[in-house]
């Protein structure tokens, strides 16, 4: 019994070492196995499981960049980047956000369906998620806030940049405005389109700030934080903050620009100023005028109605997009087409008895009497119109097409701006393009004396001044003076192919016009000696006069509702002498050119020239200009 | 009797006990627990006060080691059916009136502490069953008929488990009670047709899908697919087991360094602190450093076996072999689950994981098996102690 239970003891003893080795053994076994899966997700799968890790734990985002400033030829601010100040509160860094909101409403003004909404948006967004409770703080405010800091758990004060147009209404047409991308916008640049969607980030809709936004824009910056798995930025990796866009500095005088659109008063119209030498648009204004602010954050739909159901179309810009008759403005491009063809001498003399039968119809001459016997410089002087007729008649509508479109009518000036109108400058191919018909007869008189098809901007009269100030040649207009400080070269002067004698000859009579009694614009002179102006006053009609109202007298435009006035056009150089800028302008419904247009334009340029020296910034470039125009 | 008469008889001074305690294995238990406070230190970022909490419970259950090592190992034979009904009536009170804690019902309040009858039956079971077949004896231990007891004996507080539900504690308990029989010398023929039921078993469940005799409902399938392959669904059921992939994976042969796992640090990495805990440290710590561990709790457990071995007496033989098997099941689980191989089903990491009963458990478990390996020599009268 007890030999027995012994042996069943030592059997019992072999059995389990046997086991204990072979459970040690299969341990090892699934030891090996443990360490090759190890083997497997650290050495073998790591770069996967590196990058997942690395997605889990880096948010990238864009940073918009600061946008570029625009300033007028002297420095003066036309856009801006504003500080927006900002307060923002989080639920995770403030114990009682409604303890909060109170400490706050103590320190600055928050209304209080202000702080109802914050706190709605606190209670349901994420804890992490900062909330905006204030925007556009002063600095005092915020200041006050940044003081108490300590004191005001979860709130976290931020300066955004907000676009500001410190000029408002008076330079809106050239400078424009930056608003929101929209999704046309995006699918418009599918480059940019991470960068389009930033809240912050704003794009140029009109004038520079479109034309421009490219180098106004400047390059995007990134961010790369680390967030934990709720989100929340444990710290910042790396930040590039991009480049800030280019600074431009723009040809415009902003002041004078200002007191252009005040001299026109209520009148709706347009007044450009630029330098005959080189180009530089001086004042290019719209009347009237609107304030870009409102749109930067999103202009209200009341709003936008309001000013583009105004029938004075403030959001217009006239000066390029404005296209007018020009009226008797256009008599210098016909008299130098007469004398360029070879038919025409300034000696040839026509008998106006103020009257023109052509066919069945009889065109007049505006002076009801007739001027008698005229020749080419007392037919501009004096703006006869039958003169014209009888010139034109004899070269014919298209020999005047080709100087008017040397002079750039119906082309498109080359100029910063958008929605940039080329006029109409018809012949006779024009005119079979258009209607399927041979050219009118009569449409050649018409044209003549800027009626009829003939349709020219406000840039294109000031570009058509200059070239006759100049002695002959084309001007490209130049908007943007200098890009981060840097010159833009203006484009050089283009001779045009005119006769010198013949351009002076013209110069003759646009002087006869200002400065010799009986001219149009003898009455609007400028009486400062050295600083004479020579020009051409235009009346352009809107409206037909009926051969019955003619019978009964044509109404005075004193007489007649506003809306059906003519439009008083004025274009003009100076010194007389020595051009160095041109003017135009066009007053809708002013009535005449003489009495409405030409003193506008003479208390305009008798400003620019006897305003104080220029600053040292736009000296230089002037200088630069004066040389190679000499 | 004149057996017994020839056999020494042990009544060891408590200095002689203390020299028969099994230092190198106290310094290895020692040396896992360390790499714990400092794994407790980098999830809490230095700031949770989890690691001084869990060295607390390492001194306390140290001491309950130490204590329960020094008390002769006959006492312990005496009471396993004690604390085996102990056990039973914990994990039936915790059915009742257990609260719930993380989803399941495991805990149980009585008054200052809180406590899983769960963890105290994982011993309790390896100890009666320790008993069982010290006192059937070598011969009928290898009877089939014989196993039947020791079955019933882990079914029952498996399927106490089971309700709670805890399917973890379930597996771990299954397989301390079969080590136990395997190691006590039960037939081969019973562990070869546990394998092949259980493989059937495996087969049937694969095999029934999308037939009539469907075994499980869809959406257990649907989560047997998604441990198949956690990619399936990234944010949902699979994503505890995808992030610590990429926590596991991302730390590379040498880790990011101490306290500086990007999984970890920043949350994307579930139950860190507990069934996790070695996703952090292998992210941390890299290939070297999991391998490094892995090695240290293979050591453990074989400097275990190799002191069973040592042991004279069946008892203490089968109680030794058994706990250590069943703590290789633990961090064998755990660490499968982590890296993906085996299901997610709540297992910590023995030593390290943050958990009280956890520890005290695993203490006691080391405890019994000092007292076995202390009183080695000590003589069992033949059947009855």
């Amino acid at each position: 019994m007890r030999d027995e239970e012994l042996r069943g003891q030592e059997m019992g003893r072999k059995r389990f070492t046997r086991r204990v080795l072979l459970l040690g053994g299969v341990q090892g076994l699934v030891g090996a196995a443990l360490a090759a899966r190890m083997y497997h997700l650290q050495v073998v799968e790591s770069p996967r499981h590196r990058a997942a890790a690395d997605r889990n734990r880096f948010d990238d985002s864009m940073i918009a960049p600061p946008r570029g400033q625009i300033v007028d030829r002297f420095g003066r601010p036309l856009a801006v980047n504003k500080q927006n100040y900002r307060l923002f509160v989080s639920r995770d860094g403030s114990p009682d956000v409604e303890e909060t909101l109170a400490q706050l409403a103590r320190l600055i003004d928050l209304p209080e369906h202000r702080r109802q909404k914050a706190l709605r948006e606190l209670r349901t967004g994420s804890r992490f998620a900062p909330v905006m409770v204030a925007e556009n703080l002063t600095w005092d405010e915020f200041a006050l806030v940044n003081a108490n800091a300590p004191a005001l758990q979860g709130v976290t004060p931020d300066v955004g940049w907000m676009r500001d147009y410190p000029q408002k209404d008076s330079c809106a047409h050239v400078v424009g405005y930056v608003a929101t991308p929209s999704q046309q916008d995006q699918e418009a640049d599918p480059e940019n389109s991470r960068l389009l969607l930033l809240p912050s980030m704003k794009i140029g809709k009109n004038g520079v700030e479109r034309t421009e936004d490219p180098i106004l824009r400047g390059k995007a910056g990134a961010r790369r934080a680390e967030v934990n798995v709720r989100g929340q930025v444990i710290r910042e990796i790396s930040r590039d903050d991009g480049e800030r866009g280019a600074e431009l500095t723009l040809t415009l005088d902003a002041d004078l620009q200002k007191y252009a659109m005040e001299r026109m008063g209520d009148y709706s119209g347009s007044v450009v100023v630029m330098d005959v030498r080189n180009g530089d648009l001086i004042v290019l204004a719209s009347m009237p005028g609107y304030d870009p602010n409102p749109f930067v954050g999103g202009i209200s739909h009341a709003a936008w109605r309001a000013l583009n159901e105004d029938p004075l179309r403030p959001l217009n810009n006239k000066a390029v997009a404005g296209s007018y008759a020009p009226g008797s403005t256009f008599k210098m491009i016909v008299a130098l087409a007469g004398l360029d063809s070879g038919m025409i001498s300034p000696q040839h003399t026509v008998f106006c008895n103020g009257r023109m039968p052509l066919g069945d119809h009889i065109f007049h001459c505006w002076k009801r009497g007739g001027h008698g016997a005229v020749d080419m410089n007392r037919a501009i002087k004096e703006s006869c119109d039958v003169y014209f007729y009888d010139i034109a008649r004899r070269i014919g509508v298209d020999r005047i097409a080709e100087v008017g479109r040397k002079f750039g009518v119906g082309v498109a000036p080359e100029v910063a701006l958008p929605y940039v109108r080329p006029g109409v400058m018809p012949d006779r191919a024009w005119h079979l393009a258009k209607y399927g018909y041979g050219w009118p007869q009569g449409q050649t008189l018409n044209a003549s004396i800027g009626q009829g098809y003939v349709e020219m901007t406000p840039l294109q009269l000031a570009l058509m001044t200059a070239s006759f100030a100049n002695g002959g040649y084309g001007v490209t207009p130049r908007l943007v003076k200098a890009i981060n400080g840097e010159d833009v070269k203006p484009e050089p002067l283009v001779d045009l192919g005119f006769r010198r004698p013949h351009v002076e000859a013209m110069q003759r009579a646009m002087d006869a016009v200002c400065n010799e009694q009986r001219g149009t614009g003898y009455n609007a002179r400028i009486k400062l000696a050295g600083y004479e102006m020579a020009g051409k006053t235009g009346t352009a009609q809107v409206r037909r006069i009926t051969a019955a109202e003619r019978a009964r007298r044509v109404r005075a435009n004193e007489e007649l509702p506003r809306h059906l006035r003519d439009h008083a056009l004025f274009v003009a150089y100076a010194p007389r002498h020595d051009p160095r800028y041109a003017c135009s302008i066009i007053v809708e419904h002013g009535g005449g050119g003489s009495a409405v247009a030409a003193p506008m334009v003479r208390d305009i340029l008798t400003r620019l020239m006897t305003r104080p020296p220029p600053s040292e910034a736009a000296g230089s470039s002037e200088e630069a200009a004066q040389g190679r125009a000499g | 009797m004149s057996f017994l008469g020839e056999a020494p008889r042990q009544r060891l001074s408590l200095p002689a006990r203390f020299l028969r305690l099994h230092w190198p294995l106290i310094a290895l238990i020692a040396a896992v627990a360390t790499v714990g406070f400092f794994m407790m230190h980098s999830v809490g970022r230095g700031q949770a006060p989890w690691a001084q909490q869990q060295m607390t419970r390492f001194i306390v259950g140290c001491g309950l080691m130490v204590a329960i090592a020094l008390v002769d190992v006959r006492f312990w034979r005496k009471i396993a059916y004690l604390a085996y009904s102990a056990g039973i009536a914990g994990l039936v009170a915790v059915d009742v009136m257990g609260v719930v804690g993380m989803g399941a019902q495991r805990w149980i309040d009585i008054g200052f502490v809180r406590f899983q009858p769960s963890e105290l039956m994982k011993v309790a079971l390896v100890l009666a069953l320790a008993r069982y077949y010290h006192d059937i004896g070598p011969v009928r231990a290898g009877r089939l008929l014989w196993l039947i007891p020791a079955l019933l004996m882990i079914a029952a507080p498996c399927a106490l488990v089971l309700i709670q539900p805890d399917l973890g504690t379930a597996v771990l308990l299954g397989l301390g009670g079969f080590s136990a029989m395997f190691l006590a010398g039960a037939s081969w023929w019973f562990f070869i047709l546990m394998a092949l039921g259980l493989g059937g078993a495996v087969w049937a469940v694969f095999a029934s899908q999308g037939t009539d005799w469907q075994l499980l409902r869809d959406y257990q399938y649907r989560r047997i697919e998604v441990f198949l392959d956690p990619t399936q669904d990234p944010q949902g059921a699979g994503y505890h087991i995808n992030q610590s992939m990429i926590a596991f994976g991302s730390g590379g042969v040498e880790g990011k360094g101490y306290m500086a796992g990007s999984q970890t640090q920043l949350d994307f990495l579930p139950e860190k602190r507990t069934d996790f805990i070695f996703t952090t440290f292998a992210e941390e710590f890299g290939m070297i450093g999991a391998v490094s561990l892995l090695a240290l709790y293979t050591l453990l457990v074989w400097m275990c076996l190799a002191s069973a071995l040592r042991i004279r007496h069946s008892f203490g033989r089968v109680l030794a072999g058994s706990l250590a098997m069943a703590f290789f099941c633990y961090y064998g689980i755990n660490m499968a689950m982590v890296m993906g191989l085996a299901p997610v089903v709540g297992v910590p990491l023995p030593l390290i994981s943050y958990g009280g009963t956890s520890m005290i458990a695993l203490m006691c478990a080391f405890g019994l098996m000092l007292s076995a390996f202390v009183y080695r020599d000590a003589p069992f009268d033949s059947r009855r102690g």
